[in-house]
Formats: C-alpha cells, sequence, structure tokens
C-alpha cells in the first residue's frame, strides 16, 4: 500500500473511532441521533456550521474553478460572508421558534409555521431532492481523493464505491455527535492544508503570490477579472444572491441551527463566520498555483488540480495529508447530508403520508434502514454525472433557493404568505427550475434581444421571480380566510 | 427603533455593488489582484459590521437590565 493511500485509511479509521467514542452514554432517540440533543455551545454549533460549509466542494471545487474559470470562482467567498451577516437576524427567530416547539426537521417548521401537513411533506421531497446533487457532489470528491492517492490503481468507479461504504458506515455508527468530533479534526486539518498549500506553492514555486498573479496576468490575460459577457458581473451579483439566500435553506443546516443551546451561538458566529472564509484565499491560491504547474486539465479534470499540484510539489506523503484532509471535508457533511436526508424521508414523509402514529423507535429504524438506500441512489447518479463540483452544487442551490421566499414571508407576525400561497410557489418555482434544466434554457436564450446585463444572469433568477410572483398572487386571492400561520399554534 | 442594524446591509451593497468598478487586475494591493482585493476586503468588513451590531445589540440589553443570554 503506497504512503498517501495509508494515511487516508489511518484518518477514517480515527474518525470511527472519534464517532464510536461520542455516542457513548447518550441514548439515541430520534433527537438525540439528529439534533444532539439541543446542548451545543458556541464552539461546537460553530465547528458544525462550518463542516458542513467547509465541503470537497470548496476544496477540491473552488481551486478547480480558480484553476478552470479563474475570477468567477471568487463567488464562493462572498456568499458564505453575506448568508452570515443574514444569519444574524435570521437563525435566533427560527432557532426560538423551533425551540419552543420542539421541532427537529426544516419540514416541521413549515408544518407549524402553515399548519399545513402536506406543505411539509412537499418542502421535505424538494429538501431532498437538493440534496442529493450535494451528496453526488461529495462522493465524486471522495472518488477523486481516493483515486488520485492510489495514483490511479483504484479507479474512480471503484474508489465512489468505496466511499460510499465509508459514508454509510460512518453514519449508522455514530449520528450527529460523531459528526461534531470529526468536525473539529477535519477544520484542523483543512486549515493547516489551505494554509501550508496556499502560502508555500505561491512562494516556493513563483516566487511569492504578486509574482505569481502577474505571471498568470501575462498567461492568461483577463483571467483574474470578470469577462464581459457571459461570466460577467451581471453573472456574479446574481449567483451571489441567489446562493446567499439559499443558504440556510439546506435541512441539514437548517437543523443544525436547532442544535444551539441559545440564540446568542448565532450572534456570534455571524461575526466569526466571515473571517473563516479567508481560508478560502488560499485554496483560490492553490488553484492558481496548480494552473502555472500542471497545466492542460480541463472539463471536469480541473477539480483534480488540487491533488495534482500537491502530488507534483511534494510527492506522495504530502497527498496522504491532504486526501486524508479531503476525505474528511467529503465525510463530514456526506454524514450531515445523508442522516438529513434519511431522516426527513422517514419522518416527515413516511411517517406523515403513510400512517400517523409511527412510534419514534420505528421513524428512527426506517431512518438507519434508509442510510444504504439513500447512499445507492446518489452512488448511481455520481457514476452517471459529468459536471464539474461547482456546476453540481450551483443546480443543487437553484432547487434548494426555492424555499427562501415561503420561509422568509412566514416570519413577520402577521404572515405575508398563506398555505396555499407558499404551496403554490415553491411548486411554481420548482417546477420552472425543472423546466429550465431540461431544456438547458439561459436567460441568453428565453431573451436573446435583451441587453448582457440581463442576458447574463443566473438563470435561477427567473425560477424566483415565478415563485414569488406565484405565492403573492396565491397568498393575496386566499388571504381572506382566517390567517393560517397563526391558528397553527 | 434599532436603526444601527441597517448597518448590516452596507456588506452586500458594498461588495457586490463594487464588483462592477472593482473588475479590474491593478492595482495589485497586498499582491492580490484588485478585484480579489475587493472581495477579500468585505469579507473582513462584514466581520468588523457585525461584530459593532452585536456589541450594540449587547449593549442595549444590559441596559435594559435584562440579557437574554
Amino acid at each position: 500500500m503506497n504512503p498517501a493511500l495509508l494515511l487516508i485509511a489511518a484518518s477514517f479509521a480515527i474518525a470511527l473511532a472519534l464517532g464510536i467514542r461520542a455516542r457513548r452514554g447518550h441514548p439515541m432517540t430520534l433527537e438525540q441521533w439528529s439534533v444532539g440533543g439541543r446542548g451545543f455551545g458556541t464552539i461546537f454549533v460553530f465547528v458544525l456550521m462550518a463542516g458542513e460549509i467547509y465541503t470537497t466542494f470548496t476544496f477540491l471545487g473552488g481551486s478547480g474553478w480558480a484553476y478552470g474559470k479563474g475570477a468567477p470562482a471568487f463567488y464562493i467567498l462572498c456568499y458564505g460572508t453575506l448568508a452570515y451577516g443574514m444569519s444574524y437576524f435570521l437563525l435566533p427567530v427560527v432557532w426560538r421558534y423551533a425551540n419552543a416547539h420542539a421541532l427537529v426537521s426544516q419540514a416541521d417548521f413549515f408544518v407549524r409555521k402553515y399548519g399545513s401537513e402536506s406543505l411539509g411533506i412537499v418542502v421535505s421531497l424538494v429538501s431532498v431532492a437538493a440534496m442529493i446533487p450535494y451528496l453526488v457532489l461529495q462522493l465524486k470528491g471522495l472518488g477523486i481523493i481516493v483515486s488520485e492517492a492510489s495514483a490511479g490503481a483504484i479507479s474512480s468507479t471503484e474508489a465512489v464505491w468505496a466511499g460510499s461504504l465509508v459514508l454509510v458506515t460512518y453514519v449508522v455508527v455514530s449520528g450527529v455527535r460523531g459528526s461534531a468530533w470529526t468536525a473539529v479534526l477535519k477544520d484542523i486539518m483543512i486549515l493547516g492544508v489551505a494554509l501550508v498549500l496556499g502560502t508555500y506553492l505561491p512562494a516556493h514555486l513563483h516566487g511569492g503570490f504578486d509574482q505569481m498573479f502577474a505571471q498568470i496576468d501575462r498567461a492568461h490575460p483577463g483571467f483574474l477579472t470578470l469577462p464581459r459577457t457571459g461570466m460577467s458581473p451581471a453573472w456574479f451579483i446574481s449567483t451571489v444572491v441567489l446562493t446567499t439566500l439559499g443558504f440556510y435553506m439546506w435541512p441539514h443546516t437548517f437543523g443544525s441551527c436547532y442544535t444551539a443551546r441559545n440564540e446568542n451561538v448565532f450572534r456570534r458566529n455571524a461575526v466569526l463566520m466571515p473571517l473563516y472564509q479567508l481560508v478560502l484565499l488560499f485554496v483560490f491560491f492553490t488553484g492558481f498555483a496548480a494552473l502555472l504547474e500542471v497545466p492542460g486539465l480541463t472539463g471536469t479534470s480541473v477539480d483534480l488540480s488540487l491533488l495534482r499540484v500537491t502530488d507534483h510539489a511534494f510527492g506522495p506523503w504530502m497527498l496522504g495529508v491532504v486526501g486524508a484532509a479531503g476525505l474528511l471535508t467529503a465525510l463530514v457533511p456526506g454524514s450531515m447530508l445523508l442522516m438529513s436526508a434519511c431522516t426527513i424521508l422517514s419522518k416527515n414523509v413516511y411517517a406523515k403520508l403513510v400512517r400517523r402514529d409511527v412510534p419514534d423507535s420505528q421513524v428512527t429504524g426506517l431512518a438507519r434502514a434508509l442510510v444504504p438506500v439513500v447512499a445507492l441512489v446518489s452512488v448511481v447518479l455520481t457514476l452517471r454525472g459529468g459536471s464539474t463540483l461547482v456546476l453540481l452544487l450551483l443546480a443543487a442551490y437553484n432547487v434548494v433557493t426555492q424555499l427562501f421566499p415561503a420561509l422568509v414571508l412566514s416570519l413577520p407576525n402577521r404572515p405575508i404568505a398563506t398555505r396555499q400561497g407558499a404551496m403554490a410557489g415553491i411548486l411554481a418555482g420548482e417546477a420552472t427550475v425543472v423546466a429550465l434544466t431540461l431544456t438547458g434554457a439561459t436567460m441568453g436564450s428565453l431573451f436573446p434581444s435583451w441587453p448582457a446585463v440581463i442576458t447574463d444572469l443566473n438563470v435561477g433568477i427567473v425560477a424566483m421571480v415565478v415563485n414569488v410572483a406565484v405565492l403573492l398572487a396565491v397568498s393575496w386571492a386566499t388571504a381572506r380566510r382566517p390567517r393560517s400561520p397563526q391558528t397553527a399554534l | 427603533m434599532r436603526l444601527y442594524r441597517w448597518l448590516a446591509i452596507a456588506p452586500a451593497i458594498g461588495m457586490l455593488g463594487g464588483v462592477p468598478f472593482a473588475n479590474r487586475v491593478r492595482p495589485y494591493v497586498f499582491g492580490l489582484p484588485f478585484l480579489l482585493f475587493w472581495v477579500t476586503a468585505w469579507v473582513v468588513l462584514t466581520s468588523v459590521i457585525m461584530g459593532t451590531i452585536y456589541a450594540l445589540d449587547r449593549a442595549r440589553e444590559r441596559d435594559a437590565g435584562r440579557g437574554r443570554s
């Protein structure tokens, strides 16, 4: 076995051991398994949220896009930052309500607020639909890491199967406490790896990052700015806005906000988390260094750039360390995604749809049984797909962001949306997303004669506009009935 | 009213609204191409701004005599 694979296997063993250890002493009820008994403080929630946010996507996808696209990759630095600012006001309100009503999942929130079980089922299905591509992204990342670390001895297909086996084992064994401890380990590793690669590579290979950027600017003019058309400033701004709004709509992110002990945890996090985003700078530096050092990767293989340049500059031991960090960045969010998807399918779809009084133990049992099933579906999709990590995430964001209007309009004391409005808005938004995706439409193809400022906009804007328009129209038409969100209490 | 809370929209306006104007390589600041510097500066400013709002919120809560933590 080569040193890289050995290190990666060792990091998995440690993650598993932490998961088993963390579980001891906590009876595994559904609430314990998925929201950790609501007893986490600032540090743990910080780490958990960071754990979900620093995923394979940021690590491999971020460097991959810096390598393949240049400046458009900077959007990744923006949306998280703006979302944290928003969280200062949004999450305490959500947490207070969730805590008062002992809610476990995101769908529970919609059910309570709008007093509609069917809305809960729709929200659940939408969120699972969005989580699958996100999970596919993690598996793809695992596949890339293992196959690169083995220098091609393990094919990417085999690696994806191995990776999902690892993920399933991990989730079934640990639950959320395991994620939190592994997240601590993962954060230390990714911080270390990103800082080392991001400072050492530009300094050592190119004589400093100012030199590196100057070299890139000479070799690839225009690469360090947004192009005039295509991924232009209009694309950049609209993409950041959409992904910012969608940021907390992920059920696992929404759900991890329930784990907080009190609402000040979020406010402190809103101050700290933007700084944590700065790690991304070093991820970008690595991608840029790779562009000069290991050129020629195109299409989906841009996602390999970080590992290639590591191997090129340091050899197999360092590749092993980076691969181990990479494994954890796929394992933590991957386990959260898998766990959330299964809890949702079991508790918010099966239990509501099939029988109304399913005992808690059975819901937990089904959630666990679903873990390998959902993983298998994701593996099949992973092996079929051909998108870069960033494009996969952007597609998933278009789906999940559609939940934002219905959520935010339920928060005021006199809610603006009715249950019919919320339902119609979400369905119309998602139908538009599906139609746009299937036809491969862009703003340019929809409105060919409009100026570039419009045609470059992220096409997700169309779905959002449809969603909000339908939501408001239906809410207005149905508003004369008793105000459903309040009578729900 | 807590008017200072409106400060929270400054990052969105500064970071995104500035992109069309900051979309250039030169001047390099701290070795970063200007666009990347611009975005990074706003990431840091976001933390500062949110920290200010948090401090003011805490001060108000203490004045009200019943901190909510």
